[in-house]
Formats: C-alpha cells, sequence, structure tokens
C-alpha cells in the first residue's frame, strides 16, 4: 500500500505526442480510475506506471520514491490484464505462484499465501485447472489472484471486465469494490466504461488526447464537468447541451433559449459572477443532465421552470422514460417517471435551474 | 508464407455451398459422378509410383524381366528388402543402405534438435525487439532462408574445409543447423507473434526476466510449433541430397547419396528389386512421421512452403 | 524525496529509452546476434565470396586472379548452359500452369462435401514428405521403356506403343515435369483449400439468394477472393523450379547428354565435376540472383502487409 505520484509525465512515439505531461497524486488506499475513449493514452499511463513502457520525460514515485527507470519487477507492482493474460500452460495454482516462485519465495509460503487467496476469491477448488478449463469470470479471478498474492505497493487494472459478459461485469464491479474496501490497497484502474469509474473510483481521472481534463471525485466529476468533454463523456443518457444567450436582469443572470415559433424560455440561473458576466450578450451552451429535465407536475415548483414541448421520442427503460423533445434546435432528453407520458405530443415540463450549467462554446470549459 | 500460413486443412467441411444433394436433376448427378471420377483418378495417380515401388520390392528378379510393373508377385519375397538393407553396393562398396542410415540418423537429429532450440529463442527475441531497422533484419533472415543453395555451395566446401570437416558427419550438422535456423526461427516467430503480448507483460509485472519468461511460459506454450519445426527440420533434412553429396564423401554420406548411388552403380547387372526396397527404406522415416502426424506436417508444408 | 532530480530535464532525457524493459530488449540482442552473424557470413558473406570467385580464373581451387565478367561471357556462349536455361524455361512454365490447374480444380472438387475427403487429402500430399531422389527413382522406372509404362500398354495389346521419353534427348526435360507435377500438385490443392475455406460462407449464401450457379460462384466470387493465394502458389513453385536439382539428378541426371539439364544440375556438373570453379560460380551467381529477383519484391511485399503490433 502506497502513495503514487505522476509528475509531467510526457510520452512521444516519434512525433507522435501520446501523453502530454501528466500530473496526478494517489492517496494510499486511493482507487483511481483513468477514464477515457480508447487512444486517450490511458492504457499507456498505466504501462508507464508499470513500467512496461518507458516515458520521454517526467517522472513517477511510488511512496515517494522514483521509479521512473525501474524494470517492473523493481516497482513492486501488480497488474491485471484485459485479455487476463494467464499463463495458458500453468494450472491456476502455479499462475497465482508465479510471481512469488521467480522472486524465490520458498514453497510453503507460496502454498500459504495461494491457499489464502484462493479463498478470498473462491478459486479454491479450481487450483488444479488450466486456464482453457475456465470460464470467463473464473479466469477473471485467478488474473485477480496473480494480483492479489503478492501484495504490492500498488494494483493496476487494464479494463479488467471488458470481456466479460453484462451481467458477470455487474457481479465483478461489486466484487472488485467488496476487495478495495476490504484491503485499503492503493489501485489504479484504466476503464472506458464510465459506469465502472462512477461506481468504483474514489478518484476519477478523465483523459482525452493525453491530456488530464479533469480529476476528481466521481460526484464531483459528474455534477460539475470541468468542460464540454468531460460533461459529454459522464452520464448515461449524456448531458443534453442547449445553446442559449445570456442576459443580465439586475442582479441576476438570465439565459433564453430560443424556440422556434414560440416565445424563447428564460431561465435564471444565479447571480452574477465576474466570469459569467464577461459572457453576457453572447451564446453560451447550457448543460443539462436528463434528471433536471422532468415532465411537470399540477403547478410549477419553487427553483423550477415550466418548458412546453412536443415530445418527439419517447424511449420506455423500465425505471424511467426518456422523452426526446426538441429545444434551442437541440434534441433534449428528459427523465421523467415511466408512467408520466404514454403516447408523443404536447407536453409540459420542468427544469431544474439550480442544476443547469453553462459552458463557454469557445473555451469549451464550465464557467461558474 | 503469410497468406497460407495460418490456414488449418482440417477445416470445417463447408456447408454454404449449394450441393448437388440438394438438386435432383440428372445433370447434377452426372456432374457428381464426374467429381468423384476425377479425384478417384488423380488419388490413384499419386498411389501409383509407391504401390509400383512396393510391389516391385517384392518380386523376384525373373518376375520383373517377365511380367509388367502392375503384375502383382507369384512368388513374394523379402529377398531384395534384404539385401538392399545389409549387401546392396553402392558405388564399390556392397554394404547395403543400413550404415548409410545411422550415418543419416546421426545428422539428423542434432541438426534437428540444435535447430529447432535456437530458432524458439530466436523466434521469442524477435517478438521482443521493435526498433527502427528490426524489420529489415527479420527480411534478410527470411531472405537468408530463401536463397539458394548453389550460391554458397563453394565457400561452404572452402570452409568446411577450413575447419577440417570436410566430408564429416558434424560438418553437415553444422551446415544445417545454419540454414535451418532461417526457416525455424521464422516458423517461432509467427506463432509468438500470435501470442498476446500481454503475457509477456504479465509475466515482467510477475517480476521474470528474459530467459525465465522463454522457458517457463513461452517454450511450453509453443509445444505444437515445436511438433511442426521438428517434423520440418527431420524431414527436410533426412531428405537432403545437395549437402550430401556436395560436403561428404565414401561412407559418411547421408541415405539420399547411397540411395542415388545404389540405383545408378554400374557394376552388374541392375537389380531393379533391391533398387525399390532400397528407395522404399529411405523413404520410410518420412512416411512413417506423414502418417503419424500428417497434420502437423501439412501445417509445416504451409508455413515454409518455399523451401524447395 | 530528492527533489531536485524529479523535475531535471536531464534526467528525464537520460532515463527515456531506459525502464520500460530496456533490459528484455537487450537480452533479446544478445540473442539474436550470433544467429545473425552466422546467417550474415553463410548467406550473405558466402554468396559475395560465390561473386568474387566469379571474376577469376579459378578452376580446381580458388586463384584470385581477376579477369572481370569473362566467365560470364563465357557461361552465356557455352551451349549446355544455354539449354540448361532453356529447360529451366519449359520446365517452370509447365510445372507451375499444370500444377496450378490441377490443383485448383482438385481444391474446388475436393470442397464440394465430398466422402473421405481426409483419405483423399491424406493421399495427394503424401509425395510432399518423399525425398526428390526417392521420387526420381520411382518415375525412372515407371518411365524406362522396357519396363515401364511402355512395355504395360504393349502388353495390353498396343504392341506399336512408344513412350520413351526419358530416352529421348528431345523428350527427356517433359519427364521431369511429370515427377515434379506428381510431388507438387497435392500441395497447391492444400493451399488453395485452405484458402477456399477461408472465403466466408456469408458470401457464398448471399450469392446464392442472388440467383448464381455453382460455377458462376466460383468463377465470379470464389476464385478473384483467393487472389492472393495463386500469388503465393506461383512464386512458391517458381522457387521451386529454380532450385529442382535432386529430381533431374535421379530421374535422368541431366542426360541423355545434357538434354534436360537445369542451371543448378549445370552448376554442380562444372564446380564438382569437372573442376571449373569460376564457371560454377558465374552460373551460381546466376541462380542466386534469379532467385532474389523472385523473392526480394515478394517477401517485402509479405512483410510490409504483415499485421504490425
Amino acid at each position: 500500500m502506497a502513495t503514487l505520484a505522476i509528475r509531467n509525465v510526457t510520452k512521444n512515439y516519434g512525433d507522435l505526442e501520446v501523453l502530454r505531461g501528466i500530473n496526478i497524486d494517489a492517496d494510499d488506499g486511493e482507487f483511481l480510475v483513468l477514464l477515457g475513449p480508447s487512444g486517450c493514452g490511458k492504457s499507456t499511463l498505466l504501462n508507464a506506471i508499470a513500467g512496461l513502457e518507458a516515458i520521454s520525460g517526467g517522472d513517477i514515485l511510488i511512496d515517494g520514491s522514483i521509479v521512473t527507470g525501474l524494470e517492473p519487477r523493481e516497482r513492486d507492482i501488480a497488474m491485471v490484464f484485459q485479455s487476463y493474460a494467464l499463463y495458458p500452460t500453468m494450472s491456476v495454482r502455479k499462475n497465482i505462484e508465479f510471481g512469488m516462485r521467480v522472486r524465490g519465495v520458498p514453497p510453503g509460503e507460496r502454498r500459504a499465501a495461494v491457499e489464502k487467496v484462493a479463498q478470498t476469491l473462491q478459486l479454491s477448488s479450481l487450483l488444479d485447472r488450466k486456464p482453457s478449463q475456465l470460464s470467463g469470470g473464473q479466469r477473471q479471478r485467478v488474473a485477480m489472484g496473480r494480483a492479489l498474492v503478492r501484495e504490492p505497493k500498488v494494483f493496476l487494472f487494464d479494463e479488467p471486465l471488458s470481456n466479460l459478459d453484462a451481467k458477470l461485469r455487474i457481479e465483478m464491479r461489486a466484487e472488485i469494490k467488496r476487495l478495495h474496501q476490504n484491503l485499503e490497497t492503493t489501485i489504479v484502474y484504466v476503464t472506458h466504461d464510465q459506469i465502472e469509474a462512477m461506481t468504483l473510483a474514489t478518484k476519477v481521472v478523465v483523459m482525452r488526447g493525453g491530456v488530464v481534463q479533469q480529476v476528481g471525485r466521481p460526484q464531483d466529476i459528474y455534477d460539475r464537468p470541468a468542460n464540454l468533454y468531460v460533461a459529454g463523456f459522464i452520464g448515461s443518457p449524456p448531458m443534453n447541451f442547449i445553446p442559449a444567450d445570456l442576459t443580465v436582469e439586475g442582479e441576476r443572470i438570465q439565459a433564453r433559449i430560443a424556440r422556434n415559433g414560440a416565445a424563447p424560455v428564460a431561465i435564471d440561473v444565479g447571480p452574477i459572477t465576474a466570469d459569467r458576466a464577461v459572457l453576457a450578450g453572447r451564446e453560451v451552451i447550457l448543460g443539462v443532465r436528463p434528471e433536471a429535465l422532468t415532465e411537470a407536475g399540477e403547478a410549477v415548483r419553487p427553483g423550477k421552470v415550466a418548458i412546453d414541448a412536443t415530445i418527439e421520442i419517447l424511449e420506455p427503460t423500465g425505471a424511467d422514460t426518456f422523452a426526446v423533445i426538441s429545444l434551442g434546435g437541440a434534441a433534449v432528453t428528459a427523465r421523467c417517471h415511466p408512467r408520466a407520458f404514454h403516447s408523443r405530443g404536447p407536453a409540459r415540463f420542468e427544469l431544474d435551474t439550480a442544476s443547469v450549467l453553462i459552458f463557454d462554446p469557445g473555451s469549451e470549459r464550465r464557467i461558474d | 508464407m503469410n497468406a497460407v500460413d495460418s490456414a488449418h486443412l482440417g477445416a470445417r467441411p463447408r456447408t454454404a455451398l449449394p450441393t448437388t444433394q440438394q438438386r435432383s436433376d440428372g445433370f447434377a448427378i452426372a456432374g457428381r459422378i464426374a467429381i468423384y471420377a476425377t479425384l478417384i483418378a488423380f488419388a490413384l495417380f499419386f498411389l501409383a509410383p509407391l504401390v509400383v515401388m512396393l510391389v516391385t520390392s517384392l518380386k523376384p528378379a525373373d518376375e520383373i524381366r517377365s511380367g509388367t510393373f502392375l503384375a502383382l508377385p507369384v512368388a513374394p519375397t523379402l529377398e531384395a528388402w534384404s539385401k538392399a538393407w545389409t549387401s546392396a553396393c553402392v558405388g564399390v562398396n556392397c554394404i547395403g543402405v543400413a550404415p548409410f542410415y545411422l550415418n543419416t540418423f546421426l545428422i539428423t537429429v542434432p541438426a534437428t534438435v540444435l535447430s529447432t532450440l535456437i530458432g524458439a529463442i530466436n523466434g521469442y527475441a524477435l517478438t521482443q525487439v521493435e526498433f527502427r531497422g528490426s524489420r529489415f533484419i527479420y527480411g534478410l533472415l527470411m531472405l537468408g532462408c530463401f536463397t539458394p543453395y548453389q550460391g554458397v555451395m563453394i565457400p561452404v566446401a572452402r570452409t568446411l574445409g577450413f575447419l577440417d570437416l570436410a566430408g564429416s558427419l558434424s560438418g553437415l550438422v553444422l551446415i544445417h543447423t545454419i540454414y535451418g535456423v532461417c526457416f525455424t526461427t521464422m516458423f517461432f516467430r509467427n506463432y509468438f507473434l500470435d501470442v498476446p503480448k500481454e503475457l509477456t507483460r504479465a509475466a515482467r509485472v510477475d517480476g521474470a526476466g528474459f530467459f525465465q519468461i522463454f522457458f517457463a511460459i513461452m517454450l511450453p506454450m509453443s509445444l505444437p510449433i515445436m511438433v511442426v519445426t521438428v517434423i520440418w527440420q527431420f524431414t527436410s533434412i533426412w531428405n537432403d541430397f545437395l549437402f550430401g553429396v556436395a560436403f561428404t564423401t565414401g561412407e559418411n554420406a547421408p541415405i539420399m547419396v547411397a540411395l542415388n548411388n545404389i540405383v545408378n552403380s554400374s557394376t552388374g547387372e541392375r537389380e531393379y528389386n533391391v533398387d525399390m526396397a532400397a528407395a522404399l527404406l529411405a523413404a520410410l522415416p518420412t512416411i512413417v512421421i506423414y502418417v503419424l502426424a500428417g497434420k502437423y506436417f501439412i501445417r509445416g508444408l504451409m508455413a515454409g512452403s518455399v523451401k524447395g | 524525496m530528492p527533489e531536485g532530480r524529479i523535475y531535471s530535464p536531464g534526467h528525464a532525457v537520460a532515463v527515456a529509452g531506459f525502464g520500460g524493459g530496456s533490459r528484455q530488449v537487450l537480452t533479446a540482442l544478445a540473442v539474436l546476434i550470433p544467429s545473425m552473424l552466422a546467417v550474415g557470413l553463410f548467406v550473405y558473406v558466402f554468396v559475395a565470396w560465390t561473386g568474387v570467385i566469379s571474376l577469376t580464373t579459378s578452376r580446381f581451387a580458388p586463384d584470385y586472379t581477376f579477369v572481370g565478367l569473362s566467365q560470364y561471357f563465357k557461361l552465356w556462349a557455352n551451349d549446355r548452359w544455354i539449354t540448361s536455361v532453356a529447360n529451366l524455361g519449359i520446365f517452370s512454365l509447365l510445372f507451375i500452369g499444370l500444377t496450378v490447374g490441377a490443383g485448383l480444380v482438385l481444391a474446388i472438387f475436393l470442397d464440394q462435401r465430398i466422402r473421405a475427403e481426409n483419405a483423399i487429402r491424406t493421399i495427394y500430399l503424401y509425395p510432399m514428405a518423399i525425398s526428390f531422389i526417392v521420387t526420381g527413382i520411382a518415375w525412372k522406372w515407371l518411365l524406362t521403356p522396357d519396363l515401364g509404362i511402355e512395355k504395360l500398354v504393349r502388353s495390353w495389346g498396343f504392341a506399336d506403343f512408344k513412350f520413351d521419353w526419358i530416352v529421348d534427348p528431345r523428350m527427356a526435360i517433359y519427364t521431369i515435369v511429370i515427377a515434379a507435377f506428381w510431388q507438387s500438385a497435392g500441395f497447391v490443392m492444400a493451399i488453395f483449400l485452405a484458402a477456399l475455406r477461408g472465403v466466408d460462407s456469408e458470401i457464398i449464401k448471399a450469392a446464392r439468394i442472388d440467383g448464381a450457379s455453382l460455377p458462376e460462384i466460383y468463377r465470379s466470387i470464389v476464385i478473384p477472393m483467393v487472389r492472393p493465394a495463386f500469388l503465393s502458389v506461383i512464386v512458391i513453385l517458381l522457387y521451386q523450379a529454380l532450385r529442382s536439382f535432386d529430381l533431374v539428378v535421379a530421374l535422368t541426371n541431366g542426360g541423355p547428354g545434357f538434354a534436360s539439364d537445369l542451371p543448378t544440375t549445370f552448376m554442380f556438373k562444372y564446380t564438382f565435376g569437372r573442376s571449373q570453379l569460376a564457371q560454377g560460380a558465374a552460373s551460381a551467381i546466376m541462380i542466386t540472383m534469379t532467385v532474389a529477383a523472385v523473392m526480394i519484391p515478394y517477401l517485402y511485399s509479405e512483410l510490409r502487409h504483415e499485421r504490425r503490433r
């Protein structure tokens, strides 16, 4: 268990910059999730932490000491791979104890460690099988066992759930969470699945094009995304982006969403701030989570604005029904009660004004 | 080559093609008959020389003169086989093929083992180096596989002489190993290329070094390609004639050279039954391998097919 | 924490290329070097050495008196060499044409849900396990007029039947085509069969729904899709033809006279039989250059298209 620090790490392949000045700190016991689409550099960064890929600049520190130039074996880390990377000719037991064997751990100690880990991961009955005789979920457990048994300073997970089917993925996700809670280890976990990031992380790092977009607690990133990219990447269905004009009304800021053939919708978005004042009179992008837009009751509640619109598409999902309406020229999704609407057509919605975010279309940043 | 090296012939039988069994008109049945007739005719064509050799080897000399090659032996005898084994004349030495058999094993086994092991570690090493020019180096190695031996024979002869290995079995082991390494390296490299990189990475995170990874993980999992390579090398070296005839003399000759000498010996009357028995004896090890491990043999053929 | 080192750019530069598995790469290189040196010496240096000898007057032993390209002029003025080159042309064309044709037909036929497909394939392919010397001996026996096929057909009552190509200087080269065809046709069939089986069966289903007949499907869809296999097969067979040596030695030994010599047997006879080292070397260089002209572009394109990882 240890802290991890990434300092100004860069990585180039020739002229191609894969990582550009990455800075991240993880506390002892942190569950750090590197989140981003494929090609964003998250796996490269993980491999760099592991020592599997050399970096072009910067430093990586584990527990305060620089490990930048060290081989993987000298870093005291363990890793779970996307394809599990189980050694096909070895039994489960041999797979799990391989790392200890090459490090010269005596057989008795190895055996005890394997038994313990096998118990934790419910692998005891599978120890003598070959990887090819295991199901996907079992292989996943073995891969985790191989990492756990070494009790390293830092665990690295490279998209460990992406090869499992949907149901198993949710089970294993819960299991990884439980493991982390029990062991209180430092984990770095790479995924492109924002739900995994939300459920597992104590700290999420959103990456794009080799650049860190935002670092923060999952709920903070969800509620207060730093820019349009993060806002759009996190959340399902994604955040609605609605063009609007920002005006100053006395001490307050108002956003006006233009409507085709109807009066614009005016939304009070809070008191004037220095940053927002700069944008007054300009077009901005409003960020509205689907759950901030719901069906309206008899009377509009305080803090809400009523919006009359035509439902174009209804998507029932069981727990919620998503209604797609047109607002400010954008298709906007509202998360509604499943029994709120049964057919397309005109309907009344209400918008929670306090949760509306404002983004500068030029810099794409959130403006508070 | 790559277009074919991953091909598996034991592949699924085709199910999507319209088979004439689904249609029942006479035209289709005639087509089906024509297909079978062609396939069977070719099967007979491919089998004929082997059968003829076998039949001839079992005939006494007078039956060869009197009958055609298709006539079955009236009084089958193994005399020709025993003569081929023990006393057929190789040049002026009437000692049969037995000693040359032993020679060939003494050449083939060490050269096969050495070239396979070197190829295995080379192939793994090649998948671990990626730098500017590593492809070029591999290209040079592959081109080396396909250089015609005529282009190197004179220097090889001089070099073997210089090393005091001229005409010796160890000289042939050396030559077969060196020229075999190109192919074995190619086989293993292409195999290891298909092993997920994550496996090596996992082993490195586990703390294993290059040789630990090779011996504990890569070598055990390369068993299929190892069988292919061993069979390929064994067959190629066993069947070699060119190196044998160029670099050995007299009693150190490998089997194919001895066989050619038996058949072309000008002393005495031609004993075709002995020739055929000797030829079958020479072909026996590779035929046995083919029968027992045809799948691996064919995979080797497909992977290294450019070797003549 | 050694603060001073962390942000020092010099440190970052020094680190680049180390760690991240450099030890693995260095070990791998160290493993490869002996083989590289051996192949470099035994292939490239030796070919160059042969080239040097071809520029000299060497006869029984190398004699480094340089005479420029005169050995090559002498070679191309030699009837025996010209014959061997012409033979190679005839042999390659017929051998490749026949094996490709038969191999393709057999592969297509075998791909029709044939009973005992495995047995048939095994029979077609076994000649590849047999040495060229044994093949040559078997076919020599079958082709010898007073013993083989001629005798058989005459015994059926066709007393005038003649099949004496092997002793006819004009026809001897064709007997080599027959034996080489016998040895390789099954192998070519196997390559084509593998390629045919690699064709996505949904494409064929789609063609059937479009109403195409079986021959049409093969002609306009399947065969064009296996075009890469044609290239491989032709290169492989051409390479095999260029190197053919054992089969000729066993079947005709270049005879009658030198009527069925190939460049490879010419090279061998001049080098080891007639002690004309420089002539042998010049012919060896011609062979090597021809093979290189075929193989370099082929290997280059193979390596270029190889999946990058």
